[in-house]
């Protein structure tokens, strides 16, 4: 699963490409909490702009990453979501999160 | 009485419950999916709702071992396919509970959405689950019609 990362002035940039499942998300988190662990970077930006597909599992994934970032005080951003993530989104009522 | 409705076209899979094979399931009945010529919006919601079951079927059902997935879909001359997707696993012992959005089993990287979404992205959802015995998802989604070739 092609993760590009990128990291400036306190903000961790994850570009995530391709199909996001319960398969792949495994990898992903892997990841991402590795650089995050090692970062604590103050805004976590998942980036979601080369995203094709994403169930249910996506929405594990980003919950997993709010909670690990909130828990040392840094903010989770989704950013540029197809509108299927955004719907899967609003059906998980993450619009109360503050992360879109 | 109304004669049974004869399906257009139909086909069967059957998958060891890996996660690798979430993908090639969804794509197999996407790729099916296409002969009712849907929009890219109704064949994500077909893909996104047999991903779900397929994950159900793996993270739950089978659970700590690897067993069977069975996938039928149908198509039919109205636009309606019709996908079902059954295991042999533990079952579930209160589907009206585990039919509740953000309740889980699976552990906290798991949303609990997977019937939700599965009930929001198609027109009807049933389940029919004994435990011991395994759970049967049966997924029904009408795609709108347009033109289509007779054949």
């Amino acid at each position: 699963m092609p993760v590009i990362l990128e990291s400036s002035d306190g903000e961790l940039t994850v570009l995530i490409q391709g199909e996001i499942d319960h398969h792949t998300a495994a990898a992903l988190r892997e990841e991402i909490d590795r650089a995050v662990d090692s970062l604590k970077p103050e805004v976590l930006a998942l980036d979601f702009s080369g995203v094709g597909f994403m169930d249910s599992s996506g929405i594990g994934l980003i919950m997993g990453r709010f909670q690990n970032v909130r828990a040392y005080g840094g903010t989770l951003r989704v950013v540029n979501p197809p509108p299927m993530v955004a719907r899967m989104m609003r059906l998980a009522g993450m619009g109360r999160l503050g992360v879109l | 009485m109304r004669g049974k409705v004869i399906p257009q076209n139909e086909m069967k899979l059957v998958i060891p419950s890996r996660s690798a094979n979430e993908s090639f399931a969804r794509a197999a009945v996407a790729a099916f999916m296409s002969q009712l010529d849907p929009t890219v919006e109704e064949m994500t919601d077909i893909k996104t709702a047999v991903s779900e079951a397929v994950t159900n079927c793996i993270v739950h059902a089978y659970r700590d071992t690897i067993g069977k997935i069975w996938i039928d879909a149908a198509i039919y001359d109205d636009g309606r396919i019709v996908v079902q997707i059954k295991d042999k696993g533990c079952g579930i012992p209160d589907v009206a509970q585990a039919r509740q959005p953000l309740f889980t089993t699976g552990g906290s990287e798991r949303a609990g959405l997977g019937f939700a979404v599965m009930e929001s992205f198609t027109d009807r959802m049933t389940v029919r689950s004994a435990v011991g015995k395994g759970t049967t998802v049966t997924l029904e989604k009408r795609v709108a019609q347009r033109y289509r070739h007779d054949s």
